[in-house]
């Protein structure tokens, strides 16, 4: 059964169970809502929740243990003999699977009968033929193994899916039966339903928690696999970035510094265009601009911000690498080799951080108290000297949060530099030749066939660690700075 | 400073000649104060000469995209001549043998002598026969008719007539050659071949690698429409529900700060992680089917909620306490005070953030990288509504990733132009949140 129909079943229960339970409330109070606890409608919401709820509860816990289970049981199956030299379990679960979805789909289409699809001593050149002529893809020769895992994982899959169908909806019913013969006028329906909410606005909020569980433990166990298989202190102390497309590990040299560096260099290029820039416009904006001007230019800087990196990528890659190389390049000062460099993903990303730096000055600077600069000018200071000696001292560890906040995003930031600043991993202090940064890293291992079990793409699991703790290391000491002023003044 | 040390020293401090007229001193600081104030004018104007210049750029660039060259021929097939070239063999040639009969006897009308041959002819249109044979199979009622034929020329003929191409930087290639511009000149002239609106490029799907005429951002503009639903069917139930409970509900202690650091964490981390988030729980744990723009919704929706929750937060936050007070007073619960009072108050605001929200997640492109919805993805619609969540597609910022990282120059128009339609939707869709805000907002 398709699980949007399961869903639906469950809602119209649910929705039947709503319209009984009000109906039987009003009717053990004679009628006449006053006689009841609660308003009829909680008597419905009551029967409805404990309905859904625990269905759909039931619903994604299955669907989100099936695969796992009928994984494990299946790669069981399949015999070391198998799995090639150069190859690994997983690569050959993939194989199972998608003979499996193959099958069922030549099935769907009528290409092969349910009885050849599951004869376990069908004819393996058969098979492979008939599953080719569905349209289906089938990339190696099928052996026997493999299709026998693929017929029981057929089985198992399709098996358990019929299992969870039914199991939810008879909790669906069982739910809807037992709430409704709770339903009496005594019953406290109000405070039943308010605390089951109560309890799913918590769930809700939790999804946060779940979240950086979800992202710390994907890449703990992918890095750990990683280190596994390449030694650690390689990875944090080697210099050179040389990931091979075809050995096994082995060839491979993946050195962090290098990136590490490219990520350094771009960021501090794009702080330098950033931080003035965006500084002096919040103190222009804040300070001196009229309110014309600051209602015009304050909503056009942060249009800036609104773009989507991949405009900025775009601007880099063919409007200002281009721009630079003619400047820079071997037509004019020789320096430059290719329009992807340093420099120009450093520029961009400068131009996008501006109206992230200067929207928080500005709120940092706003919230210096009026009466400092009024006391500041009482002893005769104009109004530059009052901003660079009163107002920019009270601001500064606000301010330091903002840039250490805008070079987080500069070390996290991906498109512009995945098209900007080139694909070479290297250690260098020219800007003007093309670096590679984590993130850059990180999209150019993972698209493409990624098979999960090799160092080369395990790596790009160890360099989102090292991003993310990069990252959230900034963050953290940013808004414990920017925390820590803002107490000073409220 | 104390008046004996004032008098000691006379004649270090000159009293000025006169207040009105500044002294050294006074003029050094007037001019720093008025090189402070340039400063901060020369920083907004960069930034905003910036915006400038990136939006000339987009429109420069990305304008030519909207436009194809095409030649459009009047041409008709008689019941006899396509039962004759059926006949044929090579029953494609047959057809490009009439067409290009059908073109000379159009150019001589118009006093052009030009040499047409079938090699240029496919330089030019590509294969014309295929085209009108597959038109007369489809539409058989049109046999004995004229018909007007819109063929789009090739990309380099379009690059010539955008100014990609010029006759003294080409080199002759089996793609195009010098003589063929000239064919191109007379075409012209003759006004056979022109400039119309590019309707395949918004409507049409990704093209193979060496053919970038025939590429269009349909396909993944339906893509992201399928994200977006799933962006906003998730986040703003559950940001809505997480922020009622943090800012209404939730008891002073460890866990709700836990959720706090969290949220307000989770606002920064950096895109791509999020992609590897996805990668790693959606479809390596869970085995979703790659590339479906039902995980790339996934992901980006667990992007998106911190962004919906501060959002949320700050206009139920917005909302006046003697609102809740009011109505507990009349005897409200407290969940009925929030949902019935509160809620409806604070719900514009709340729409207003949710799409901002979403016009971010609509941008992003990183993440969607690395679950596979690359743009090469993108080369149909899906075949139904449902199929739309889980088949294999693009979205609009992947798409123009895969263009721009294409060799080939003309991919780069198409890149460009895919980023206009991009921002038409942000556009639109930021009008509509400031729209609502000034519509419904509320000051109390």
């Amino acid at each position: 059964m398709p699980l949007l129909w399961l869903i639906l079943i469950v809602v119209a229960i649910a929705a039947v169970g709503y319209v009984l339970g009000r109906a039987r409330a009003l009717q053990s109070a004679g009628g006449d809502s006053r006689g009841l606890h609660s308003l009829p409608t909680f008597y419905g919401a009551n029967v409805a929740l404990k309905t859904a709820v625990p269905a759909f509860g039931l619903l994604i816990v299955w669907l989100l243990v099936q695969p796992i289970f009928v994984n494990s049981q299946i790669s069981g199956m399949i015999p070391d003999t198998e799995v090639e030299e150069g190859s690994s379990r997983s690569l050959v679960m993939a194989e199972v699977r998608r003979t499996a979805y193959g099958l069922e789909n030549a099935v769907a289409q009528g290409n092969i009968t349910e009885d050849a699809a599951s004869n376990a001593n069908a004819d393996i050149a058969e098979v492979t033929q008939s599953l080719k002529d569905a349209g289906q893809i089938v990339t190696s020769e099928i052996t026997q193994p493999i299709l026998l895992a693929a017929q029981s994982y057929r089985v198992m899959n399709s098996g358990g899916y019929s299992v969870m169908s039914i199991a939810v909806i008879l909790i669906a019913l069982a739910g809807a039966v037992f709430s409704w013969r709770q339903t009496q006028s005594e019953y406290r329906a109000r405070n039943v339903v308010e605390q089951g909410v109560r309890v799913l606005l918590l769930a809700a909020a939790s999804i946060a928690i779940l979240t950086t569980v979800g992202i710390v433990l994907s890449l703990v166990f992918n890095t750990w696999e990683f280190f596994k298989l390449y030694p650690a202190s390689d990875f944090f102390f080697g210099t050179t970035w040389s990931p091979s497309f075809s050995g096994r590990g082995g060839s491979s040299s993946l050195g962090v510094l290098p990136l590490l560096w490219g990520t350094l260099y771009i960021s501090i290029v794009a702080l330098l265009v950033a931080v003035p820039i965006g500084l002096f416009a919040a103190i222009y904006l804040s300070e001196y601009a009229s309110p014309r001007v600051r209602s015009f230019a304050k909503p056009m800087l942060e249009v800036l911000a609104g773009i989507p990196t991949i405009v900025y990528g775009l601007f880099a890659l063919l409007t200002v690498g281009p721009l630079l190389l003619e400047v820079f390049g071997d037509d004019g000062l020789g320096w430059m080799k290719a329009g992807t460099a340093v420099m120009t993903a450093g520029l961009v990303m400068g131009v996008m951080l501006i109206p992230f730096v200067s929207s928080l000055s500005d709120d940092i600077i706003n919230a210096v108290p009026q009466a400092m600069r009024d006391g500041s000018y009482g002893l005769g200071a104009n109004q530059s000297e009052t901003i660079r000696q009163v107002v920019l001292p009270a601001a500064l560890p606000g301010i330091v949060g903002a840039v250490l906040l805008a070079a987080s995003r500069a070390i996290g930031e991906t498109m512009i530099v995945v098209m900007g600043a080139g694909a070479a991993a290297r250690l260098s202090l020219n800007p003007f030749e093309a670096m590679t940064t984590v993130t850059a890293k990180i999209v150019s291992q993972l698209t493409g066939d990624a098979d999960f079990a090799s160092p080369e793409a395990l790596v790009a699991f160890a360099l989102g660690m090292t991003l993310f703790i990069l990252t959230l290391g900034l963050n953290v000491f940013a808004l414990y700075i920017v925390r820590k002023y803002r107490e000073q003044y409220e | 400073m104390t008046d004996a040390s004032m008098q000691e020293n006379p004649e270090a401090t000159p009293h000025p000649v006169s207040l009105t007229a500044p002294n050294e001193r006074t003029r050094k600081r007037a001019k720093a104060e008025r090189r402070f104030r340039a400063y901060g004018i020369a920083a907004v104007a960069t930034g905003l000469f910036f915006l400038v210049v990136l939006f000339t750029s987009i429109l420069s660039e990305g304008i030519p995209a909207f436009t194809r060259t095409v030649v459009s021929v009047e041409f008709t097939l008689t019941e006899q001549q396509r039962e004759e070239s059926e006949a044929e063999l090579f029953k494609t040639k047959a057809y490009s043998n009439l067409f290009i009969s059908a073109l000379k006897t159009e150019l001589d009308e118009r006093g052009l002598n030009v040499e047409i041959n079938e090699d240029a002819i496919e330089r030019l249109l590509g294969k014309v026969g295929g085209t009108i044979r597959t038109f007369y199979s489809e539409n058989p009622g049109k046999l004995g008719e004229p018909v007007e034929f819109d063929l789009a020329a090739s990309s380099r003929v379009d690059g010539y007539f955008k100014g990609r191409v010029s006759r003294d930087t080409m080199q002759d290639s089996r793609f195009l050659e010098k003589s063929d511009l000239d064919l191109v000149d007379a075409l012209k002239e003759a006004g056979v071949i022109k400039q119309a609106f590019n309707w395949p490029f918004i409507t049409g799907a990704d093209s193979g690698v060496d053919n970038p005429g025939g590429a269009g951002i349909g396909a993944s503009v339906v893509g992201s429409f399928f994200m977006m639903l799933v962006v906003l069917g998730l986040s703003l139930p559950i940001g809505v529900a997480a922020s009622i409970y943090l800012e209404e509900f939730a008891p002073q202690n460890r866990f709700t700060d836990l959720i706090e650091v969290n949220i307000s964490n989770l606002a920064a981390v950096p895109s791509i992680v999020f992609g590897i988030l996805g990668l790693a729980v959606f479809i390596q744990f869970m085995h979703l089917p790659q590339s479906a723009p039902l995980v790339g919704g996934l992901v980006l929706t667990l992007m998106t909620l911190p962004t919906i929750i501060i959002s949320t937060r700050a206009s139920l936050k917005a909302v006046p306490p003697s609102i809740r007070d009011a109505a507990l007073g009349v005897g409200a619960s407290k969940m009925q005070a929030v949902f019935h009072h509160v809620l409806p108050l604070a719900a514009p605001g709340i729409l207003t953030g949710t799409i901002i929200g979403l016009a971010q997640a609509l941008g992003e492109t990183a993440p969607l990288l690395l679950i596979g919805m690359v743009g090469f993805v993108a080369r149909g619609y899906p075949d139904g509504f449902l199929a739309g969540f889980t088949e294999p597609n693009s979205a609009m910022p992947a798409q123009i990733y895969t263009w721009a990282s294409r060799a080939d120059a003309a991919f780069y128009e198409k890149a460009w132009g895919g980023i206009i339609i991009l921002l038409v939707f942000l556009l639109t869709m930021n009008i509509i949140a400031i729209i609502l805000r000034r519509r419904f907002e509320r000051r109390w």
